[in-house]
């Protein structure tokens, strides 16, 4: 046998890989078969890398976890841009495989290009991370889920309050948008809930993704005497391993970056987007019309701390396990006047509370006292 | 254009799929599948062709940003800034023009946007010119000054106060909104891209100012002594690019956004630096090669999404294509087969 493997001439070889590549051809023309009635495919689409310790990692960790679901086959693709390529690439996932539930998850990819696509589509589920959905003006085929992850970042302040020694602490940020100045805000009020002492010094650097920016912004952060370090961009891993570099602490935001920095890695503000995923896909399944609004905090799941670091002292776990327990049960409010911001003017009148669902935060516009920095 | 020229350009490509298989093979992909999906992908259906084209649209404009300097010897990177700083200019002349009507207000809207990209290239071009500022330099650099400002003024001055989450300039009324190419899922960018292409073609083989540009460009010393305004030259092909990419910036914020917000920043003037090496600098080339890489562009989703690749490997392709071709040029006039048919 092995002699006749051998003997094989140039012209059998050739005639045997053509067959292989018409084969290798036609297989995948066949795949759209694969939207039978009770399987549902799932596209999923990431403005960055998969794998960038951040935002869409945060993202591609529910992805790969929906895979288990019966049923469900999951195609993602990356690096799409906010322009007509996500619309393009929504289309190819409608068009090419099938799709009938999109997770197109960057912020900017709402308007115009999911609403362009839904109207388009009307079949085809869409369910956009960032809250932006509003009753009467948006199609029912589109849905938001969002988080309230400023709980989170409420108990890295108390964590972080506890470690720092300077009283100095760090927060690189992308934009003065409402979204980051809340979380700046719920961190800051946290670490003072611990010492009132403390500050945090902010800096803005301008965009979601400035790798270089962020490394200069911690080092200048570290050499002003900060001590902990924690950011809002789309990936904390160059401010998280500047920290661990510099033989500081850092606290973790959208996803865990724990690896990054073992021995100076605090807690982490996570998504667990795991949660409106498969209350997506479950309705998606069973045909039931698409919940348009999802938000949620700690109780709901949609948001969890990252496990402590071992850096993380006794009384810091039991204050912070404390808080934790308390917005639990759901009677913990963050943003409770009074509360003033850093230029002296009030923003929240005493025994005004604003809760979680309070539309008034969605517009926040100012920084706490306490914040080292401008809007 | 002779045969020569289509077929190595044409011959680059294929090695490129070559190499580019080779690869796939070493990564246990079967090559075949990869080209059948790209194929498939890119241009197997009116679908496909639709998604190739959308996304070489604004990459046609922004190629010519970098091919018309080129004709005058300036190599400018910048593109990025100008389609930005047009965009914005855009947003805001037909913000303003709400109430007119949709031909004039567009009409408007793509002047103002073509003369500031026009006016920010020709910053370079004047830098190289009168001060000896390199302009690949500062064309690059002048981009992260375009790509500040628009930030700023999003983000302050003309800020939309209802944008909160998402920093954009006011919304364009949809009465003024540029409509898509008819039969097609394409904008009228793809249109104005080719009749700016086809325009310069003409413009820089068939006039008097275009022969004096490619002199400027072949010989600046040699220029001079015939007499040609070589600052005047290098000023108006500068200009001419920058008002290209001024018109993608436009056709983005009034095809695709209707406001002028980050997500103009999307790299399409990068993208045209290497459409228009490729082309080697000819406008009538960037169409084709802007379909080219639109084609890879919408494949490369295909494979990410059939075969779990990463988007890596599409910018793996992507290379590949653009070492063989260049590395082609070595080739011309040197293979017998094109010297016998001339003789």
């Amino acid at each position: 046998m092995s002699d006749d493997m051998g003997r094989i001439d140039r012209r059998q070889m050739l005639k045997a890989l053509a067959a292989a590549g018409v084969a290798g051809a036609i297989g995948p023309l066949n795949r759209s078969a694969h939207a039978a009635m009770d399987k549902v495919v799932i596209g999923v689409i990431y403005v960055g890398p998969r794998d960038d310790y951040g935002y869409n990692q945060a993202q591609a960790q529910a992805a790969a976890a929906i895979k288990k679901i019966p049923g469900v086959t999951v195609v993602e693709q990356e690096k799409v841009p906010e322009t007509t390529d996500v619309q393009k690439t929504m289309g190819s996932m409608i068009e090419q495989d099938g799709a009938t539930l999109l997770f197109p998850t960057s912020f900017g990819y709402f308007d115009p290009h999911i609403l362009r696509m839904a109207e388009k589509y009307p079949k085809v589920r869409f369910a956009h991370c960032g809250g932006l959905w509003t009753e009467g003006k948006h199609p029912k085929n589109v849905g938001s889920y969002f988080g309230y992850i400023d709980e989170c970042q409420y108990l890295n302040g108390v964590v972080a309050g506890h470690a720092s020694k300077s009283k100095k602490l760090g927060f690189i940020a992308a934009k003065p948008i409402p979204q980051v100045l809340r979380n700046i805000n719920a961190f800051t009020l946290g670490a003072r809930s611990i010492d009132p002492k403390i500050t945090t010094t902010l800096i803005i650097t301008g965009d979601w993704a400035l790798p270089v920016k962020e490394a200069e912004a911690a080092n200048s952060l570290i050499d002003q005497g900060v001590d902990v370090l924690t950011c809002h961009v789309d990936s904390p891993k160059v401010v998280v391993e500047a920290a661990e570099r510099r033989g500081i602490y850092v606290c973790g935001y959208h996803a865990n970056q724990a690896t990054l920095a073992p021995k100076g890695y605090l807690t982490g503000a996570e998504w667990n987007w795991l949660t409106p995923y498969t209350m997506h896909v479950k309705d998606a399944q069973a045909g039931k019309p698409m919940v348009n609004f999802l938000r949620g905090g700690l109780k709901d799941g949609f948001v969890k701390p990252s496990a402590y670091g071992p850096a993380v002292s006794e009384a810091a776990r039991k204050k912070a396990d404390g808080v934790k327990a308390q917005m639990m049960k759901g009677d913990f409010v963050i943003f409770k006047g009074p509360i003033k911001d850093n230029t002296g003017k009030s923003v929240i009148d005493q025994g005004v509370a604003q809760k979680q669902t309070d539309v008034v935060l969605e517009q926040m516009n100012y920084l706490v006292d306490g914040v080292v920095g401008r809007v | 254009m002779t045969r020569e020229a289509v077929i190595i350009p044409l011959g680059a490509l294929v090695a490129a799929m070559l190499l580019f298989g080779i690869f796939m093979a070493a990564l246990g992909q079967n090559p075949f599948e990869v080209y059948a999906l790209i194929y498939r992908g890119a241009f197997a259906s009116a679908f496909s062709w639709q998604n190739t084209l959308a996304r070489a649209a604004p990459l046609v404009l922004t190629a010519l940003c970098v091919a018309l300097p080129a004709q005058a010897g300036l190599m400018i990177i910048g593109g990025e800034g100008a389609l930005v700083l047009g965009g914005l200019v855009a947003a805001v002349v037909g913000h303003a023009l709400a109430g007119a009507a949709p031909l004039a207000a567009q009409a408007a809207m793509a002047a103002a946007a073509m003369i500031a990209g026009a006016l920010w290239i020709a910053l370079a071009g004047a830098l190289r010119h009168w001060r000896g500022v390199n302009e690949t330099i500062s064309s690059l650099l002048l981009t992260y000054i375009a790509i500040a400002i628009f930030n700023h003024l999003v983000e302050g001055p003309l800020k939309d106060p209802a944008s909160l989450n998402k920093p954009s300039t006011p919304p364009l009324s949809d009465a003024i909104m540029v409509g898509r190419l008819p039969g097609l899922d394409v904008h009228w960018g793809l249109g104005f891209g080719v009749i700016f292409a086809v325009l310069m073609y003409v413009f820089v083989r068939h006039t008097t100012w275009g022969f004096a540009l490619r002199i400027v460009g072949g010989n600046v010393r040699a220029a001079r002594l015939a007499g040609l305004h070589v600052g005047a030259l290098v000023l108006l092909a500068c200009a001419l690019g920058g008002a290209a990419a001024g018109l993608a910036g436009m056709v983005e914020v009034a095809a695709v956004h209707g406001s002028a917000n980050a997500s103009l920043i999307a790299g399409y003037g990068y993208g045209g630096i290497l459409i228009a090496f490729i082309a080697r600098q000819n406008a009538l080339a960037v169409l084709p090669v802007s379909a080219l890489v639109g084609g890879i562009a919408a494949s490369g989703g295909m494979l990410q999404r059939r075969l779990d690749l990463p988007d890596a490997t599409v910018l793996v392709l992507q290379g590949v294509a653009f070492v063989t071709i260049l590395a082609s040029e070595a080739l011309y006039g040197r293979l017998r087969v094109f010297q016998r048919a001339r003789a």
